[in-house]
């Protein structure tokens, strides 16, 4: 839908362009087109390409097929600054400019005006100024990038791109940590870029912001096409389908429910009441019985992550009180939040679970031994025994109790950052996406254990973007959207269809 | 802390627990083959050192001393050991520790002052030889707090927060000295640093004694496990409920104690405190110390032993070169050639570069 309204020829064109890489093919023949003076979205969950496609696109990767037509002509983009030498520029997320530089400094930096052999300040700040003022952003140009907004950073960023005679300009993941008013303002500066012909590639997680912004929207999966859609002729239900690759029909099955025999399941463990952190996730209340698994639906970026990490104190709430056992309690640690029972299997295993180098043995009491205190050293001979009893208990495959954590495969690691709370004994697991990247013997096992520890009346809150999953274990299922908790679905609610229609609710 | 019902999780019975009732599995050494290189290059120092002096090796008994190259190595070792045993700690949880030498400057000019006043007539309590010795490793722990907050607690960078001691400190000493270099005579605090106790040159017996302790300290608590976990990776530590601001800011602590008591050898020694050449680039020698030890600057395990251990290396290597012939002038690019060739042996890449060409003869 170019704004010109007529018939408008292809500003970038790509055809069957795959990447293989050693152990995945990460992007299978995708095809994709942009038109001047349009935003293109790109949708999908981790790992479906979308990323895998832009580095292509940058020459940060190197295709292993299909062509890649700028303006018709076929290109290879060597590097990111070949491809922005070519027209193609990229804002991330993360700003990659210098925060110790004029603002000034920063639009022109590697092609400053020159004046005797020196660099020409006053030429710099007043075409800064006048560059700024046509995207309506009037700022002190002399004063360091650090000093504004990460929003103004981002325009500034894109003013930068775009000044370096850009065509395309694709910003990966611009709004993940604006808040409502900046991502106006940043999306004013690209309708503005849209005037002026440039197509822009975006990729967000904000489904409302899709809706928003985009003129056409394409959907990508495991590495495929599964959709490219015009604004106008899609729903919210129908994205979020391709999204997580479910058939609404074939997904109707009700879930099968339980009655549980004792009655403990009916007593809260933790309650927390309007639980929220300015710029992560808008309050919500939340009850987590005994003996209870609740799972949170919802897409990347929805805030199920922004829950675990308030509720396990890695970040602390601004608002809003928690209860567990219906005594208040202030969850402001990881190792308090372990005080009152609670325990977390992360979702970035390698990052924030495992202790790579640390031996199977010592990742596994290492919790425990946390709690213990330093004095209070569990023997070699208690360890030893705990790490066995682990290993034959969740069928954790390593040659020995003193191999170095960092060498098990993935689904051996994450049994391994299981079996560290098990021997803890916690009343309340929090579970991150504790099925991704794992194979699937070790997945159905995982699946296994989690029941298990529901029975043993274990209270537990499980991510997962596998729908299926969630449908499967919950005994409630908590649903969010752009950082923002929907509602919750019980027992015979709780099916793959309901779930991706409340995600879609408006 | 509950323990039991661990076996709930299994499927199928936990029959098998005692199975390794009695058997123990070894501490995995990411250093086993390095600890015999390391060994086997001070045996080679030692060597070198013998055939160039035939008398290396000689020990003898004078005034109730013992005496000898081998003898002045472990003396001139000691206060090195102190540094490297904290060193190692703080390298352990990815951080480094350049104030050690302004440290041990401090703690020698503030034990030296005090001692003075004792000297003098003094009667308070805190001016006897033992409680200056306690004042003095208290205010060595005061340093490695001041480090430990700047690195812990306001995320600065280790080798910045420990530069502003580095060289504010030896300002702090000579504030406290006034400037000058004070003397003293008192024998019970000099001990520290040229005591004899069965033959043996004390700072010796503290060296060891403080290695030791600090092996147990470490192995025989959880403390060593949790150093090496926030190490490794001190996010995943935190979200496991270590309290990994708290452990790096007690080694820059202990670090600190070490210098101190390091400081008040060096002040012993020669019954004085020089603000300005106490310590002066001992820091350098104590972390190179640690890496020769294997302890990687990256963090994660550490080896306290293997670090004393580097500690001899170099000492070795500077007691060697006293004794030979070459000129004093020598011995810094000696020094660099020798500890470059004890890094390239440790290193298992390096030895197969070497060995390749003989072994392609197959």
């Amino acid at each position: 839908m170019n704004t010109s309204g007529q018939e408008t020829k292809p500003l970038l064109e790509v055809k069957g362009l795959s990447k293989v890489f050693p152990s995945t093919v990460a992007l299978s023949e995708v095809d994709f087109t942009l038109y001047p003076g349009d935003v293109h979205v790109l949708v999908g969950e981790n790992g479906a390409g979308k990323s895998t496609l832009i580095k292509l696109i940058t020459g940060v990767h190197h295709k292993d097929g299909g062509v890649i037509l700028l303006e018709g002509k076929p290109i290879e983009p060597r590097s990111p600054r070949h491809a922005q030498e070519l027209g193609i520029s990229t804002v991330y997320q993360e700003v990659n400019l210098i925060p110790t530089m004029s603002v000034a400094e920063n639009i022109f930096l590697g092609r400053q005006p020159m004046r005797f052999g020196m660099i020409n300040m006053r030429a710099i700040n007043q075409q800064a100024k006048q560059l700024l003022r046509g995207f309506g952003l009037d700022i002190d140009v002399t004063r360091n990038l650090s000093s504004y907004s990460v929003a103004i950073q981002q325009i500034i960023a894109i003013v930068r791109g775009v000044d370096l005679s850009a065509k395309v300009l694709i910003l990966d993941e611009p709004t993940s940590s604006l808040d409502r008013h900046e991502v106006e303002r940043l999306f004013s500066v690209i309708r503005s870029l849209k005037q002026r012909g440039i197509g822009i590639i975006l990729i967000t997680h904000f489904l409302d912001q899709v809706f928003e912004i985009a003129d056409r929207i394409t959907v990508l999966r495991n590495g495929h096409k599964v959709g490219e859609h015009r604004l106008a002729e899609l729903t919210k239900v129908q994205l979020i389908t391709e999204m997580l690759g479910k058939e609404l029909t074939a997904a109707l099955d009700n879930k099968q429910v339980t009655a549980r025999e004792d009655g403990a399941s009916t007593k809260p463990f933790l309650e927390v009441r309007g639980f929220a952190r300015h710029g992560m996730i808008e309050p919500f209340n939340l009850v987590i019985r005994q003996g209870e698994i609740v799972g949170l639906a919802g897409l990347l970026g929805s805030g199920r992550t922004e829950i675990a990490h308030l509720i396990f104190g890695i970040d602390q709430n601004d608002q809003g009180e928690a209860f567990v056992k219906g005594e208040q309690v202030n969850l402001s640690s990881p190792r308090k939040a372990i005080q009152y029972g609670f325990g977390l299997c992360p979702e970035d295993r390698k990052v924030e679970g495992i202790i790579g180098e640390l031996s199977v043995r010592e990742n596994i009491i290492l919790a425990l031994q946390a709690r213990m205190g330093w004095f209070n050293y569990l023997s070699r001979q208690k360890q030893d025994e705990l790490a066995t009893q682990m290993i034959e208990a969740l069928h954790i495959v390593t040659p020995d109790a003193e191999k170095p954590v960092k060498e098990l495969s993935g689904g051996n690691q994450q049994k391994v950052i299981l079996a560290r709370w098990l021997v803890s004994n916690p009343e309340f697991l929090i579970l991150d996406e504790p099925t991704r990247g794992i194979d699937v013997g070790a997945h159905a096992e995982i699946i296994q254990i989690i029941k298990r520890l529901a029975q043993e009346g274990k209270a537990m809150m499980i991510i997962s973007s596998e729908l299926a999953e969630i449908v499967d274990y919950s005994d409630r299922v908590v649903v969010l959207r752009d950082r923002k908790k929907l509602g919750e679905l019980e027992g015979n609610e709780i099916n793959e269809s309901t779930i991706m229609q409340a995600i879609a609710a408006n | 802390m509950e323990l039991e019902s661990k076996d709930a999780y299994s499927g199928q019975d936990a029959g098998q627990k005692s199975r390794n009732g009695g058997f123990r599995i070894t501490r995995p050494k990411g250093g086993d083959s390095r600890a015999l290189w390391t060994l086997v290059a001070l045996l080679v120092i030692l060597l070198s050192g013998r055939l160039i002096s035939p008398n290396f090796f000689e020990i003898r008994m004078v005034n109730d001393r013992l005496v000898g190259s081998l003898i002045n190595i472990l003396d001139s070792s000691a206060p090195y050991v102190l540094l490297a045993v904290g060193m190692t700690l703080v390298i352990a949880v990815k951080g480094i520790d350049l104030s050690v030498g302004a440290v041990m400057a401090i703690c020698a000019a503030a034990a030296v002052v005090l001692i003075r006043n004792y000297e003098n007539g003094a009667t308070a309590f805190y001016f006897q030889p033992g409680f200056v010795i306690l004042i003095t490793i208290v205010i060595g722990a005061v340093c490695g707090l001041f480090n430990g907050v700047l690195v812990a607690f306001l995320d600065l960078q280790p080798i910045i927060a420990t530069l502003i001691l580095m060289v504010a400190g030896r300002g702090v000493a000579q504030l406290i000295t006034g400037g000058q270099s004070p003397t003293f005579t008192n024998d019970a605090f000099a001990f520290i640093g040229r005591g004899v106790v069965f033959g043996i040159p004390f700072p010796i017996l503290i060296a060891v004694a403080v290695l030791i302790a600090a092996i147990i300290l470490v192995r025989r608590t959880a403390l060593g496990l949790l150093i090496e976990s926030v190490g490794v990776n001190d996010r995943a530590s935190y979200y496991a409920g270590i309290q990994a601001r708290m452990i790096k800011l007690s080694v820059y602590m202990l670090s600190g104690m070490c210098a101190a008591i390091a400081g008040m050898i060096v002040a012993g020694e020669v019954k004085s405190a020089d603000p300005h050449k106490a310590g002066l680039f001992f820091e350098l020698d104590a972390i190179l110390a640690v890496v020769i030890g294997g302890t990687a600057l990256t963090g994660g395990r550490f080896y306290l032993a293997m670090s004393a251990l580097g500690v001899l290396i170099i000492q070795s290597l500077l007691v060697g070169l006293y004794v030979s012939s070459l000129h004093p002038t020598t011995n810094l690019v000696v020094k660099a050639f020798v500890v470059l060739a004890v890094l390239l042996i440790q290193s298992p890449e390096f030895r197969r570069f070497i060995t390749k060409p003989f072994r392609r003869t197959s």
